[in-house]
């Protein structure tokens, strides 16, 4: 994938009516044709907003953003086709929990995709089987680990056939033990060739798997780099001392 | 101790103390007469379980759609929701039922043989205030999150609601729901306020014929009851049914 970010504006409106806070001013970004970016950088300096956008939850105020030459569309009903497109996984899960497993994994081929209920059951069992899951199908996910309820997450978004993942802080609910689980998952997606956009603070996962590292602070993109060179030859002060904190946290 | 023996040990001791305190009243008991009216009761009970599953089915319609409108984008719709919630809800029912009886429904010349109509309207109209309530907070209930989650794999507004949304608050209202039913029952003896002959209309008729007072209304007690325990269990074996964690 290609990712070009010309121009991006994100503003929240003040709930209580004062002034409206800018998170993402002008941003700017353009990738190689990468596999795989990660974003990294401060809490609250405006990745995971930018992830939203890409991956067609929220609409900028300002500015494009296009995926190999095709632009995001703005108004809701073809954002919701380009959703159908891509997969998204969030830090909480988000799994419907009056349904089990299996249900959260049919719900949208049967209803988003038109799969019949039996085709639908065929396609999830050899990634359930693949990931260690399908002893946990039936659950639900009240009754599954925070390890477990992520990888049925990551499996969600990914059983559609998605075009890319969005994966946005995917293991920092999860002890240490879980997230090891996890990241091997998303170890062995990038193994396969899956395409995905990551925000993470996972600094030596990162180096594993992304492609390109992309700094994002005060809505800007501070520094961005093929992997290598970002980890070792960033000269910025600021993100050295982030690298600092983070790699050997 | 076993649960069903506790519950015997408690209903004897109410046994008893309700014994001695009729005991001590030196009641002379005239069961024989009231007897003759059990046909009366017998009616009025029938009435009172219609009017209830009418009012029943109306009051759940009228809950969700003033909850919907409560979370409405339009100022005018919410307003609208808000005003009537507070209004029934500040108000005693009596009031609405002789209002509704004597002034709107005489206003619209309504026919002495559609007070059952007006009854109900007004009946499922106070109770729809505490279900709209009851349906809000099951909405509200629900995190932002799973609207999210919807819509990240592509569901359309309508398919959120539908697979999403309220699945998961009827759910976290069905014990409400069916506590608000309980009161519902009765709450529908205030209906003889407006010659509706319903049970306790029966009641009240069998006992200035008869002049037997606690043989009227004691019948009438264990009536209601022989309604309102069963909704209780069934709303306890809900909560069970239903019952799962939030994740």
């Amino acid at each position: 994938m290609k990712l070009v970010v010309h121009g991006l504006v994100q503003r929240f409106d003040d709930p209580r009516g004062g002034r409206a806070t800018t998170v993402l001013d002008g941003l700017e970004l353009v990738t190689g044709d990468i596999q795989a970016l990660v974003l990294v950088g401060p809490s609250g300096g405006g990745k995971s907003t930018l992830l939203r956008i890409l991956a067609g939850l929220d609409v900028p105020v300002a500015g494009s953003v296009a995926f190999d030459g095709v632009p995001l569309p703005r108004d809701e009903a073809a954002l919701r086709g380009y959703r159908r497109t891509v997969g998204t996984v969030f830090q909480a899960y988000n799994l419907f929990p009056h349904l089990s497993a299996m249900q959260n994994l049919l719900l949208p081929l049967v209803h988003v995709h038109g799969l019949s209920a039996s085709e639908a059951r065929d396609r999830v069992r050899e990634p359930l089987e693949r990931f260690g899951l399908a002893a946990h199908a039936h659950k639900r996910p009240a009754e599954l680990s925070g390890g477990q309820k992520q990888r049925i997450a990551i499996l969600r978004a990914l059983v559609v056939r998605p075009r890319r993942l969005f994966l946005d802080e995917p293991t920092s609910a999860l002890d240490p033990e879980m997230t090891g689980e996890v990241l091997e998952m998303i170890g062995e997606l990038k193994a396969a060739g899956t395409q995905f956009v990551l925000v993470t603070h996972e600094m030596g996962f990162a180096r594993g798997v992304a492609d390109e590292i992309a700094f994002i602070a005060d809505g800007t993109v501070a520094a961005h780099a093929a992997t290598g060179e970002f980890l070792d030859r960033t000269p910025d002060p600021r993100i050295r001392a982030f690298l600092d904190r983070t790699l050997h946290a | 101790m076993p649960r069903s023996l506790a519950y015997l040990i408690v209903l004897a001791l109410l046994a008893t103390g309700a014994g001695l305190a009729f005991a001590s009243l030196d009641m002379n008991w005239n069961w024989a007469v009231v007897w003759e009216y059990r046909a009366a009761f017998w009616q009025g009970w029938w009435m009172t379980v219609g009017l209830s599953l009418a009012a029943l089915v109306a009051s759940s319609l009228i809950g969700v759609v003033a909850a919907v409108m409560m979370r409405s984008r339009f100022a005018l719709a919410q307003a609208a929701a808000r005003v009537y919630v507070e209004l029934v809800r500040g108000t005693p029912l009596l009031v609405q039922l002789l209002i509704g009886w004597y002034v709107i429904a005489a206003a619209l010349r309504a026919g002495t043989d559609q007070r059952y109509l007006v009854g109900v309207l007004v009946l499922s109209l106070f109770s729809g205030a505490y279900m709209t309530e009851i349906f809000r907070s099951g909405l509200d209930a629900i995190p932002k999150t799973q609207l999210d989650s919807a819509r990240a794999i592509g569901l359309t507004p309508w398919q959120s609601l539908r697979l999403v949304v309220l699945p998961q608050a009827v759910r976290i209202v069905l014990p409400s729901v069916a506590g608000q039913l309980v009161s519902l029952v009765k709450d529908s003896s205030l209906l003889s306020v407006i010659s509706i002959a319903e049970f306790t209309f029966a009641a009240r008729n069998v006992n200035s014929a008869t002049y037997s007072t606690l043989e009227s209304y004691l019948p009438l007690a264990a009536g209601y009851l022989a309604l309102t325990l069963p909704l209780s269990a069934l709303s306890r074996w809900l909560e069970r049914r239903f019952r799962y964690e939030a994740a």
